[in-house]
């Protein structure tokens, strides 16, 4: 059985600012395909001139984390301060990390 | 009226015309997304229009403002093309019971896009210094219009039957409208021997290609041309044109020195 798509299918927007160097989420539209999506987050999220460059990716697509798992996942970092490389001096030429 | 001024309102009364009625569509958009888009094509419009309404002001001096020249001019001096001043209905009885047709508001956008992207990039070499400048700044901005009509036009025309159907009876009903693109006018024919305004002739042919590929790709038919010519850029106009400007500037008449 094949059930009909009423609804345009989710996509998830990425804008890169132009400050930034990498692209952050903020925030989903629905859209027919890749190319509308793209000129959708256009006019719904680069309106205050937030951003230079812009990524669409199918909210289907994306493999999400259980939030259930949570605490097995993420809480035993908690307590390995070592890990954070605050500890070193960068020098200048290294530039951005 | 000057020469420039009365080109000059040509062109502003157009993007204003257009803007007014692009914006009805705040809000009852077909879909969020697209009402965004097309409130930011209208505000664009709008924000050309203030362009060559504050220069026509600078240069009739006195107590010309642009909101004078937006709110309190009557329906008989407004220049713009009649194209623009139609409703967003379709002609067709069965169709037109929905006031507000999507399929005739994207083919009016393609159709004056295409013009105007056209228009303003040959605008960009105006001996009209501040007009070039609003060229260089209208250009990329109707680059996207033409963009956003143009992925629509195809959308739909070569979308369902339904879709197909009223693209292609909204393009029966304003491809007409184009002739008066290339008909000329005693405004344009001085703007052009001042070396202000372009001869539309020379873009004709350009304009034909861009409307032709992209009604191939949209499976629609061009209408073939014939009949009445509309003359709204000589200031005779449909009888939409009046009920458009009552909405549009009531506000301003009511409270002709308001502040806000």
């Amino acid at each position: 059985m094949t059930t009909e798509l009423k609804e345009w299918p989710l996509w998830e927007v990425f804008v890169r600012s132009k400050q930034g160097l990498e692209h952050k989420h903020c925030g989903s539209l629905h859209a027919a395909d890749a190319a509308q999506a793209l000129d959708m987050a256009r006019d719904v999220y680069t309106r205050r001139q937030e951003g230079v460059s812009i990524w669409v990716v199918p909210s289907a697509q994306i493999t999400a984390s259980n939030p259930d798992e949570k605490g097995e996942l993420f809480d035993p970092a908690a307590d390995k301060i070592y890990r954070h490389p605050t500890f070193y001096e960068i020098p200048d030429e290294v530039g951005h990390m | 009226m000057s020469t420039a001024t009365d080109y000059l309102l040509h062109l502003a009364d157009n993007a204003l015309v257009l803007g007014q009625r692009n914006a009805e569509w705040c809000g009852h958009g077909p879909i969020l997304e697209e009402d965004i888009a097309l409130s930011n094509v209208s505000l664009d419009l709008i924000g050309q229009a203030r362009l060559l309404y504050q220069l026509v002001a600078s240069l009739q001096g006195g107590d010309a403002t642009e909101d004078k020249l937006a709110y309190f001019r009557d329906t008989g001096e407004f220049r713009n093309y009649t194209l623009l001043e139609l409703p967003h209905s379709g002609p067709l009885s069965g169709y037109a019971h929905a006031s507000l047709d999507y399929g005739t508001t994207i083919v009016r956008n393609f159709l004056y896009s295409a013009l105007m992207a056209l228009l303003w990039e040959a605008l960009e070499k105006s001996a009209n210094a501040d007009l070039a400048a609003i060229a260089s700044k209208s250009l990329k901005e109707v680059r996207y219009h033409l963009r956003h009509s143009r992925d629509w036009l195809v959308r739909l025309g070569d979308g369902t039957d339904e879709s197909h159907a009223r693209t292609q009876a909204a393009l029966d009903h304003l491809m007409p409208y184009t002739q008066e693109f290339w008909t000329g006018s005693p405004a344009e024919a001085a703007a052009v021997a001042a070396g202000i305004g372009v001869d539309l002739q020379t873009l004709k042919a350009d304009w034909d290609g861009i409307v032709d590929a992209a009604l191939t790709e949209a499976t629609l038919k061009r209408p073939l041309l014939e009949g009445y010519v509309s003359e709204g850029k000589k200031g005779l106009h449909s009888e939409h044109l009046g009920f458009l400007l009552a909405e549009m500037q009531s506000l301003a008449r009511a409270h002709p020195n308001g502040n806000w």
